[in-house]
């Protein structure tokens, strides 16, 4: 029994020291920007770069976009797929797991040949194209991941019958998914927008050959040109990571507790 | 004669190339209630779906006070349904799935208040308002349940087995709740169960089930007394089969295990030497000859079940096994296994299956 425990704190202490020490060393290196002492200065220069600002601020955004329109795809389709056409679960899912298979280099150059100016549907030829293709673009590296957590949501409910008793009540579609599906599979859909987010806010390939000022463009240009910004931006990079989590716990709290806890 | 207030009307319903509705015909009248009674893969079900909305008819029509609703949506039908898995929306509270109907129509919001209240009064669970299902307990969400179905004031309530989930005790106390609020209200009712008890101690009549037809519609006491087929005779209460012989049909006599009995105007089409299955219940049985009881058959007593206040003895003549049950009287001893035994009925209470 002692012996158990033994080698369970063991891997307990590698599995730790696999995730803390290169965490432990990005700190201390970027506090090493002052020679002889430590300081934050590699932090104030990257939060007072105007250039983080607005890049962050960007991606911020575009996240936010990318998660309303995976939420507005997701859940309806997942949950008509749950409740009228359960024969499509397979191929729905082969579906969503595609943008993990296609590199997203393949899918930003499709979008170019398909959506350049002077295609039918010239979403490059102006910024708020190329913005709205970039969160289209970004819905789709999201989609494994927001379907999957929309799905995983739906199964702890009765979705037929919570449906047919609403049915039965008078209520229409509308009202359905937004009174009685959504708020139930509201923790899945929060997961679902949290792993978008994480997602969107450090993704490189389609913000730069869109030519869009995204976090991930500079963050790479960053990395690129500078010592101690970078690992700086590491860590902010993991502060927020972090915080979205806690945020995601705190809602949690807050949400119908069914979802947690189904009858 | 006024029309019934619902109708269904040559119901049929496949799935595919399978028929699981066969030409369903009921007339159900104001504030009756009905229950649909039969074993699973009867069409019951599918008939209550049929008639809420869930399910389209593959042919036939369903009416409602003289309008045909078959090809309404549920929402448009003003029907009130009960679901065997409660299906309360666990993210609102008890108050809020009540008022869920109410506030769907645009009902103001104190009227909501005040019929939630009323609601909660009618199932006795004022205290509930701001529960959350998860806290409840199965018996207490199948009532509110119910409130939630009945808020709305709908024309027609749906019970699709409502106490299949709950313990046997919240059984029979929620069922006859579910009565008297039904009586209370004049709520015309369909409830679907495969609990002959339940059917037969809450209904004004029964539709009994079997592949996908009506065998019989009646009063609870007709179908438990004049079963129409030997499906409803065999699944509605226990049952005694005896093998008969026609020795006289004009006379009306049949032979059991050598003994004759007379079943004047029950043999009706039958030849001499045709074999009939007789079937009699086990309360019109007495052991002994008893008076008023004009016919008896001899066997031997093969088994004795002491349970309490009945005593189920069961008795064997010739290949069959006849059981019965007498009342525990403590100045007599229970009758013994191999005992010879005489058992004593009225040729009356001897149904013919066909």
């Amino acid at each position: 029994m002692k012996s158990g425990k033994f080698w369970a704190w063991l891997v307990f202490a590698l599995g730790a020291a696999y995730f803390f020490i290169p965490l432990i060393a990005t700190v201390e290196f970027s506090m090493r920007m002052r020679r002889g002492e430590y300081s934050f200065d590699a932090y104030k220069v990257v939060l007072g770069d105007a250039r983080f600002q607005a890049t962050f601020g960007y991606s911020v955004l575009a996240a936010v976009f990318t998660i309303i329109l995976g939420v507005l795809i997701v859940v309806p389709a997942a949950y008509w797929i749950r409740l009228r056409l359960p024969q499509l679960r397979p191929i729905v899912e082969f579906i969503t797991l595609l943008p993990l298979v296609i590199p997203a280099i393949v899918i930003v150059f499709g979008y170019i040949r398909m959506y350049g100016s002077n295609s039918p549907l010239p979403f490059l030829a102006t910024d708020t194209g190329t913005n709205a293709l970039l969160v289209i673009g970004y819905a789709t590296l999201a989609l494994p991941y927001m379907y999957r957590a929309v799905d995983t949501g739906l199964r702890t409910i009765d979705v037929r019958t919570l449906t047919e008793a609403a049915q039965i009540l008078g209520a229409g579609w509308g009202t359905i998914i937004t009174r009685v599906i959504l708020p139930n599979v509201l923790i899945a859909v929060l997961s679902g927008a949290f792993l978008t987010f994480a997602i969107v806010i450090g993704e490189f390939t389609m913000a730069s050959l869109l030519n869009r000022p995204a976090f991930g463009p500079y963050l790479q240009n960053i990395g690129a040109n500078r010592a101690y910004e970078p690992a700086a931006l590491a860590i902010i990079a993991f502060a927020i990571t972090w915080g979205c989590m806690s945020l995601i716990q705190i809602l949690s709290r807050f949400a119908p507790r069914s979802a947690n806890r189904p009858n | 004669m006024a029309d019934p207030f619902l109708s269904i009307q040559h119901v049929r319903k496949s799935f595919g190339a399978t028929t699981v509705v066969e030409d369903f015909n009921l007339d159900v009248e104001s504030g009756e209630f009905v229950s649909f009674l039969g074993p699973s893969g009867c069409g019951k079900t599918t008939v209550l779906r049929m008639v809420a909305g869930f399910e389209e008819p593959s042919a036939g029509k369903i009416v409602v006070s003289g309008k045909d609703i078959t090809r309404l949506k549920p929402n448009q039908r003003n029907v009130g349904m009960v679901f065997q898995a409660y299906a309360l929306f666990p993210n609102l509270t008890v108050a809020q799935n009540i008022g869920f109907g109410l506030k769907v129509v645009g009902m103001p919001r104190a009227d909501i208040d005040a019929r939630v209240a009323e609601m909660l009064g009618i199932i006795k669970l004022p205290q509930m308002a701001d529960r959350y299902p998860y806290q409840l307990s199965g018996g207490q969400q199948q009532r509110i349940a119910l409130a939630r179905a009945i808020a709305p004031k709908p024309k027609l309530l749906l019970l699709d087995e409502p106490l299949s989930a709950l313990d046997a005790k919240v059984r029979v106390s929620l069922r006859e709740e579910i009565r008297s609020i039904q009586k209370k209200l004049g709520i015309t009712t369909i409830f679907v169960t495969h609990d002959q008890e339940e059917a037969l101690s809450i209904s004004d009549r029964i539709a009994v089930m079997y592949g996908g037809k009506a065998e019989q519609v009646g009063t609870p006491f007709e179908i438990y007394n004049r079963p129409a087929t030997k499906f409803v005779a065999n699944f509605v209460g226990t049952l005694n089969v005896l093998e008969g012989t026609v020795t006289d049909p004009a006379a009306g006599t049949v032979r059991v295990n050598s003994e004759q009995i007379s079943l004047q105007g029950k043999l009706n089409g039958s030849k001499s030497g045709d074999t009939l299955s007789l079937a009699l219940r086990p309360e019109a049985i007495s052991l002994g000859r008893q008076p008023g009881r004009d016919s008896s058959l001899s066997g031997e007593i093969s088994e004795v079940h002491f349970l309490g206040s009945v005593i189920r003895v069961r008795v064997g003549i010739g290949g069959s096994t006849v059981s019965l049950d007498t009342f525990n009287s403590p100045a007599t001893p229970p009758p013994a296994v191999g005992e010879k035994a005489e058992i004593s009925f009225s040729s009356s209470d001897m149904l013919v299956l066909h």
